[in-house]
């Protein structure tokens, strides 16, 4: 291909008990893009992600990292290692370890536990876990316990922690949930800066929000892609408009 | 490596309480008021053993989350590995006189020496076997059990499963570990006569020694990288492994690290004890040791320590004044440790949260939160 | 002895006097001539011997009791010579004539009488006797038996007797077991045409018992054509008798599975639908056990009347008590640790160290003594195959347990309680459902059940307070190996376990059997660490 794609899926499938949650599901990601998927509950998107991450096997299709990695045939750890983080709807970080020791681990470099027997904090991982404190805003707590962070803080941390890996591709799923007006605003932005150096797939509810993102924009739908294009086009489609209305 | 008041304190207390009981047992005349009676010796390093086998399980349940209901199966692997030494060097002193075999064996009408017996006559290739026998079982059953995701309660009865497996196995006298009765009678330790005062004060002090240095080295470990990404796996499995970790791999260099600390401390208990059976493997010695490292702090290593000697302190003063009450206050200590005290004595002293050890409600709900998140 | 020693003329003589004096007194007595009984009051031993035998196949309703009299030395006879001397049967009442059994009228004084006496030929006489009597006997069981013992006796002296006997019976069963004996008896004399013998030697083929190969592997010196016969014949039964030793390991398999089965059931109920992890689910079922012990003392106590079915009250009231205990512990201590399962299992099994000391200092540490009732002992013979009635009794327990469980959680209010509160906790709340509650009976639900299987457990095991220990650790692999949260699976698991169990044990030995056991427990869970949470509990939606 003369411009690979970044991340390409075709005809993915994978049924749960004789459910159908990813139905011959097809998407393309460009190197460098922000996409938002949007869709009602039970629609996909978690699944879509999960295929991505190696954490679910689809029975049908094809899941391709780049230009020739078959992502089917690796298992969570390696696909982490390839640069593909995730962001889990609810934030997930290790509560017992300070901020700065979550984000160290989630820094790049070698994940044995050989490695990690002897490692020795160098000069650049501290450089880096400065950068990435200045970035989401938790500079002052770098030596809490990540348990006594709020909410937010948490979901930014875990951002932080995905930047951390150095990803090519960030899969975030809802990031805004629960958030005040004023963090969702400073989320999108975080995302947006994001954005520069990674490839970005955003699992969303709030419309405002993927609004905000400016984004091109994938709705799912029993499993299938229902319509992709700009917000607007998205929401002037009438198929749209009856799936998250019509019933 | 830099020590900390607490871990400076730990070290004081081990090694000076061990040298201060040493000079009042052997220094100090027998009818003084001050002198300490030679059981009170051998009853302490028993119990600085029992804190070497706490440690181990403190490794994998408080920094690893692998609740293990068959440490003693590692332990009392040490203990065999050390008997067969002290059997062989028992030699024709036994009551059958054979230079090479031992009672037992001869008592079951043996003739040959197995090929698994070869070299246990050699105090060195004994400790091999102490360190490779224990360690290499955990290997193999962590690099079976880890990779296959097996955690929680399966793993835990899967552990204990394999305890009471070896148990009957050992249990068998063709086994050709004595049966049944096991291995006892021993008579001296390279060279130095096991019913001497010096050799049970020596062996509680070599005891108190490698305590101290298996706590340095626990230490070490759980704060190193390595230790913060166990604490990880252990609060967020499938988080760590969408970081790129593989949790199986640091399972099972903290299994079998806590397995091989497990069997030195069997090996250690032995000749001080004088005698290994195969109810050194029964179930409910593991458990018990879970309940010292919950007693003194789980996640904590001094309370591991702490609580190992507290309730073996109880269980030697209980089971001799009111034998009908010890079950029921081991039986009661788990219940209300696990009810009311979740992180231990350690904990409710300390007050300030450790780094590790904070469990209960917050712990269940990111529990229920990652498991939200793996599905 | 003397009279032994007086030789062949007084012989002669005494048996020419017993043939003769019934004909002489024949006149007189319209049913002396063939008085069976006459021979019996000879002096001489030969003369003796064979009026047993005589008097057994004489199908007189008297010969079992004077045989039996003669036997324990008390039969009398007339002491002077008389014709048609009188036979007494000395009883703890007096005597009473040996020939109709009723008592007479004037005691005869005993220096008239002489006790008749036996020596080893008679007794041998008495034997055969007793055997072929049953032959002749009215009850149906009792003929069988007779032919049995003389098929395992192999005597051919009894080859007419058997005869004799098949030419009467009626029976095909009984009729079936003397032809047995009958070729046992031939292929024992020796004699009789090769074909005859070669049917003999298949009749005991088509047997197919371990005595009827012991019968035939005792055969040396035969002529070749009938050797061959009994190689084949022994290879066909051992053949045979490894299919029965087959049904019955499966046998053995099932009956051990039924027992998991039960200690199984409740912890499929706590552990597979409520994922609580109880170690002291052992105990409940010693519980039960306990609870037993105690109804069988009280009703002996009181009511002596209901002593055999000491059990019917035993199942609810150890349904009872057990499920209270569960109720209480679920309240007082299971429900502050949901979703902690490994804080559960530490706290449960402190629960199960107390209750197994509560139990100890109040029965005491030894064994109690519960008995099985009549309608519980004894066996069943099915072809190869022996049951005890007791291991029927608890497989067909465990099936109705099994199903009234089923039934329970399918159509009863709490059964759709229970799955509601399980599959939809909060949505089970907003519908009215007290959840609590819910909680409190599922769990008292499964310990009750441990508690009937203790009820079952205490006629085949050992009553102590270490009961529930030897089955805890196979409970949890039924349990594992079925699928949580799955009866049928428990059901399945049960068995595999059971059968397993039983099939290797007898190659390898128990103790190699459970290792082999906890090690295919540790290789199963491994493999299928995913397969085991069909069901999801409340840990899932916390």
């Amino acid at each position: 291909m003369a411009e690979p794609t970044l991340l390409y899926l075709d005809g993915v499938t994978v049924s749960f008990d004789g459910f159908k949650a990813l139905d011959a599901l097809s998407l393309v990601l460009e190197p460098g893009e922000m996409r938002a998927v949007i869709g009602p509950n039970g629609a996909g998107k978690t699944t879509m992600m999960d295929v991505i991450t190696g954490k679910t096997r689809p029975e049908e299709g094809h899941v391709v990292f780049g230009s020739d990695i078959d992502l089917r045939k690796l298992d969570e750890p390696a696909i982490a290692r390839l640069g593909i983080g995730r962001k889990f709807q609810r934030p997930t970080v290790f509560e017992p370890l300070s901020v700065r020791d979550n984000l160290l681990l989630a820094l790049a470099g070698d994940r044995g536990p050989r490695f990690a027997l002897w490692a020795r904090e160098t000069a650049h991982e501290r450089m880096r876990i400065d950068d990435l404190l200045e970035t989401i805003r938790l500079t002052d707590e770098r030596d809490r316990r990540a348990a006594n962070l709020s909410h937010g803080q948490k979901q930014w941390l875990e951002i932080g922690m995905l930047l951390a890996q150095d990803p090519k591709l960030l899969l975030v799923d809802e990031p805004v949930a629960g958030m005040t007006d004023a963090e969702t605003e400073a989320t999108a932005e975080l995302l947006r800066k994001i954005n520069q150096k990674s490839s970005i797939v955003v699992v969303e509810h709030d419309m405002a929000f993927v609004r905000a993102l400016g984004v091109k924009v994938t709705v799912l739908h029993e499993g299938k892609v229902l319509a992709e294009g700009s917000i607007d086009t998205i929401q002037n489609n009438p198929r749209v408009v009856e799936v998250y209305l019509g019933r | 490596m830099r020590l900390d008041g607490g871990a400076i304190a730990t070290l004081a207390c081990l090694l000076g309480g061990a040298a201060l009981l040493a000079i009042f047992n052997l220094a100090i005349a027998a009818g003084s008021a001050l002198h300490v009676p030679s059981f009170v010796v051998s009853i302490v390093g028993k119990y600085l053993c029992y804190a070497i086998l706490a440690l181990a399980v403190d490794l994998v349940w408080g920094y690893a989350g692998i609740l293990t209901l068959g440490h003693a199966a590692f332990f009392a692997l040490g203990g065999y590995a050390m008997g067969m030494y002290l059997m062989r060097e028992i030699g024709a002193r036994g009551v059958y006189a054979n230079p090479t075999l031992p009672d037992f064996m001869v008592f079951i009408g043996w003739n040959k020496l197995p090929w698994y017996w070869y070299g246990s006559e050699h105090f060195l290739f004994a400790l091999i076997l102490v360190v490779l026998v224990p360690g290499i079982l955990a290997f193999v059953f962590g690099w079976f059990a880890f990779r296959s995701r097996v955690s929680g309660v399966y793993l835990s009865i899967i552990t204990q499963a394999l305890t009471y497996a070896l148990m009957l196995a050992f249990f068998r006298n063709d086994m050709g570990f004595g049966g049944n009765n096991g291995m006892t009678d021993f008579k001296d330790i390279i060279g130095f006569p096991l019913d001497k005062e010096t050799t049970s004060v020596g062996l509680m002090l070599a005891t108190a020694v490698i305590l101290s240095l298996a706590y340095l080295l626990a230490r070490a470990t759980t704060r190193s990288r390595f230790g913060k990404v166990l604490i990880a796996v252990r609060d967020a499995e499938p988080r760590t492994r969408f970081l790129g970790y593989r949790p199986e791999s640091y399972k099972l260099v903290v299994w079998t690290l806590s397995a091989v600390i497990a069997g030195i401390g069997g090996a250690l208990y032995v000749p001080q004890v004088g005698i290994i059976n195969p109810s050194e493997f029964a179930p409910a010695n593991s458990i018990e040791a879970v309940i010292w490292v919950a007693v003194g702090g789980r996640g904590t290593l001094s309370g591991a320590i702490l609580g190992a000697v507290l309730v073996n302190l109880g269980k030697t003063w209980l089971t001799s004044a009111l034998p009908d009450v010890w079950l029921f206050a081991i039986g009661g200590l788990f219940i209300l440790v696990t009810l009311f005290l979740p992180r231990g004595l350690i904990g409710l002293f300390s007050g300030r949260g450790s780094t590790t050890a904070e469990r209960g409600r917050q712990s269940a709900a990111s529990e229920a939160v990652m498991r939200e998140a793996a599905e | 002895m003397t009279r032994k020693s007086g030789g062949g003329r007084f012989l002669w003589g005494a048996f020419a006097a017993a043939l003769l004096l019934p004909l002489a007194a024949g006149l007189g007595a319209a049913h002396a001539a063939g008085d069976p009984f006459l021979p019996l009051a000879a002096t001489n031993f030969d003369i003796e011997a064979q009026g047993v035998e005589a008097l057994a196949t004489s199908g007189n309703p008297r010969a079992a009791a004077v045989i039996g009299a003669l036997r324990d030395g008390n039969l009398f006879a007339w002491k002077w010579p008389r014709p048609n001397p009188p036979l007494y049967i000395r009883t703890t009442k007096g005597f009473v004539d040996a020939r109709t059994g009723m008592a007479v009228a004037n005691p005869p004084v005993s220096v008239n009488l002489r006790r008749v006496i036996v020596n080893d030929s008679v007794r041998a006489a008495i034997e055969t006797a007793e055997g072929a009597l049953g032959l002749f006997a009215k009850a149906t069981a009792d003929r069988r038996k007779a032919a049995e013992a003389l098929f395992q006796s192999a005597n051919p002296g009894a080859l007419p007797l058997i005869r004799r006997a098949l030419k009467a019976e009626t029976d095909a069963g009984v009729a079936r077991v003397l032809r047995e004996a009958e070729a046992a008896a031939l292929l024992k004399s020796n004699s009789g045409s090769d074909r005859a013998r070669i049917a003999a030697v298949k009749r005991l083929a088509e047997r197919s018992d371990l005595s009827a190969r012991n019968l035939l592997a005792s055969l040396h010196n035969q002529k070749p054509a009938i050797t061959a016969a009994i190689a084949t014949a022994i290879h066909a039964i051992d053949y045979r008798l490894k299919l029965w030793g087959l049904l019955e390991n499966v046998y053995y398999g099932i009956s051990l599975g039924a027992v998991l089965l039960l200690a199984a059931a409740g912890l499929a109920i706590t552990f597979g639908v409520m994922d609580v992890i109880n170690m002291a689910h052992g105990e409940m079922v010693m519980i039960g056990a306990y609870t037993t012990f105690v109804v069988q003392q009280l009703i002996a106590a009181s009511l002596p009347a209901l002593n055999g079915f000491g059990l019917l009250f035993a199942v609810p009231a150890a349904f009872l008590v057990a499920g209270g205990i569960g109720v209480v512990v679920e309240r007082t201590l299971i429900r502050f640790l949901y979703g902690r399962p490994l804080e559960t299992l530490l706290a449960t099994w402190g629960l199960s160290l107390i209750l197994q000391q509560a139990v100890r200092s109040i029965f005491g540490a030894t064994n109690q003594d519960v008995t099985s009732p009549a309608w519980m002992s004894g066996s069943l013979q099915l072809g190869g195959l022996v049951l005890t009635i007791n291991r029927l009794w608890i497989i067909l327990f465990a099936v109705l347990v099994l199903g009234a469980l089923m039934a329970t959680l399918r159509w009863g209010g709490l059964g759709r309680s229970i799955r509601a509160v399980m599959q939809n906790r909060s949505m089970a709340a907003v519908m009215g459902i007290r959840t609590p509650w819910i909680d409190a009976l599922t769990f008292g639900l499964g310990s009750g059940i441990a508690g009937i299987a203790g009820v079952a457990l205490s006629q085949i095991d050992n009553v102590s307070p270490n009961l529930g220990q030897n089955y805890i650790v196979d409970s949890f692999i039924v349990v594992v190996v079925g699928g949580v949260g799955n009866l049928w699976g428990t059901l399945f698991g049960a068995m595999l376990v059971g059968i397993v169990d039983k099939f290797v044990e007898p190659f390898e030995g128990a103790v190699l059997a459970k290792i082999l056991v906890l090690a295919f427990l540790i290789l199963f869970i491994q493999r299928r660490p995913q397969g085991l949470f069909p069901l999801k509990g409340r840990a899932a939606e916390a």
